[in-house]
């Protein structure tokens, strides 16, 4: 069954694949991990904060977000972007969006959806006692959270939080249905071309399954690790 | 914003003679659906029985579960449909290959397939969750009762375990609605699908798309609605109190 499997399609590819593909979906992933963090975090803090009317905004958001395929969402935001760009910049026509920014926008909004719930997690993780010291120490609100609660919040969700990178890295994949060159979209490009469906794919397969392996065994390892401290 | 908005575009016929447009969404609605409950039954079959071997004593047997949750957990979704898709047909013997290429509704069977044996590994996750929830006496009292092992899980274990993960597993089985989409790229034409074919024969692009939310949110809610009456019929009364 493998008798004509052609190894060499791979081999030619390789430099296309990595360089091209796996920096694209390395550094979506990473830049989108970042930003998702960053107002997942925003987010989390909306719906503790106390406020009503934010909390139920941010909420609202995250809860859209969550019951909404990542597929339909890309789709969104491909078509939406421009529009936003227009409406940010003011100009009179919808912006012109590269296919890297469209998808960066897309994974920012909607990781942000679930970085939050993880952080809010973490958030009430945190006992009492911590912010009611804080206060009592003459601390702000922005302080307490940048030095007391946010610390150890992302400290102790720091495997969640990389497990769900790893989730992210793996659903970078969808940008596919948008014919975006990324590490499986570039496979994809070199399999058609080449007529190589099988080689190209069973590659791509075992790459991402290498990749993904490596990251949870090493996310457990370091819980494995937190957990003795606590 | 210098959109043009027409709601009433649900109302009109759609060019590939199906009836309007909301027709060919609702229709999308209606394969998202059925695709989702087959896989669902997969991967509740699957899992449960992944998820018990990693529990069991034998250390073959988990460490088979454990290959098994790996091996589906650590490739992207799409990856794991292109494999069943188009690499499947071409490894086997060449007439199986041609049968499967010659089936009709294949995206159907390999969205329903691989869908469902890429969510069994999350099942199988949540099944051994559940069960190691459970106080060791549970499984102890078992066997000093002298139930077999076999009797312990079916009896005792499996019933108080799947209680105690059915909010994990609802949140799973929403995924596994949500994760149908997937399979548009394997020629599935689901509500994703459909919303993009009407966007493109209508340029109604936010239209569609707001339709497609829509209907997926309604999904959403029926679905928590149900499982939230089905939390409550068989929470054990003094265990686990409905939550």
């Amino acid at each position: 069954m493998f008798a004509n499997f052609d190894f060499d399609v791979i081999r030619r590819s390789l430099g296309y694949l990595f360089f091209d593909g796996m920096t694209f979906t390395l550094t979506l992933t990473g830049l989108s991990a970042f930003g998702g963090l960053v107002f997942g975090t925003l987010l989390a803090l909306m719906r503790l904060s106390g406020f009503r009317l934010l909390g139920r905004i941010a909420g609202l958001y995250v809860d859209l977000m969550r019951s909404l395929p990542l597929v339909l969402v890309i789709f969104w935001f491909y078509f939406l972007v421009p529009y936003l760009g227009q409406w940010l910049t003011g100009s009179s026509r919808p912006v012109r969006v590269g296919a890297f920014t469209s998808s960066l926008v897309t994974f920012i909004m909607f990781e942000a959806a679930y970085f939050s719930e993880i952080m809010r997690a973490g958030i009430q993780s945190i006992s009492k006692g911590q912010p009611a010291a804080a206060n009592a120490l003459g601390l702000t609100y922005a302080q307490t959270m940048r030095y007391v609660v946010l610390p150890q919040a992302f400290r102790n969700m720091l495997p969640v939080l990389l497990t769900q990178t790893i989730v992210l890295f793996q659903d970078t994949s969808l940008v596919y249905v948008l014919s975006i060159p990324d590490f499986l979209g570039a496979a994809s490009k070199v399999a058609q071309r080449d007529g190589r469906l099988v080689e190209m794919y069973l590659f791509a397969a075992a790459v991402y399954f290498i990749i993904s392996s490596a990251a949870s065994f090493s996310v457990r390892r370091l819980q494995a690790r937190i957990s003795i401290v606590r | 914003m210098n959109y043009h908005w027409n709601w009433r575009i649900f109302w009109e016929p759609a060019p590939n003679g199906t009836g309007t447009y909301l027709d060919m969404l609702l229709s999308g609605l209606v394969l998202t659906i059925e695709t989702a409950l087959c896989a669902w039954i997969i991967a509740l079959a699957f899992g449960s029985i992944v998820g018990v071997m990693r529990t069991l004593p034998s250390k073959t047997a988990s460490r088979v579960g454990f290959a098994y949750v790996e091996f589906f957990r650590n490739m992207p979704l799409l990856v794991q449909l292109f494999i069943w898709f188009f690499v499947l047909p071409e490894i086997l013997p060449q007439s199986w290959g041609l049968w499967l290429k010659q089936m009709p509704h294949a995206p159907f069977y390999t969205a329903a397939i691989g869908i469902g044996l890429f969510m069994s590994a999350r099942v199988a996750e949540q099944t051994r969750a559940g069960i190691n929830s459970l106080p060791r006496g549970q499984k102890l009292a078992a066997t000093a009762l002298g139930l077999t092992t076999a009797q312990a899980y079916r009896y005792v274990l499996l019933p108080m375990a799947f209680r105690i993960v059915l909010p994990p597993l609802t949140s799973e089985f929403l995924s596994t609605i949500k994760n149908t989409s997937v399979a548009i790229t394997i020629g599935l034409i689901e509500l994703t699908a459909e919303a993009r074919a009407m966007q493109e024969f209508s340029f109604q692009v936010f239209e569609a798309f707001t339709a497609a939310t829509v209907l997926y949110l309604l999904v959403n809610i029926v679905v928590v609605t149900a499982m939230r009456f089905l939390e409550r019929a068989i929470a054990v009364p003094g265990y686990i109190t409905g939550k």
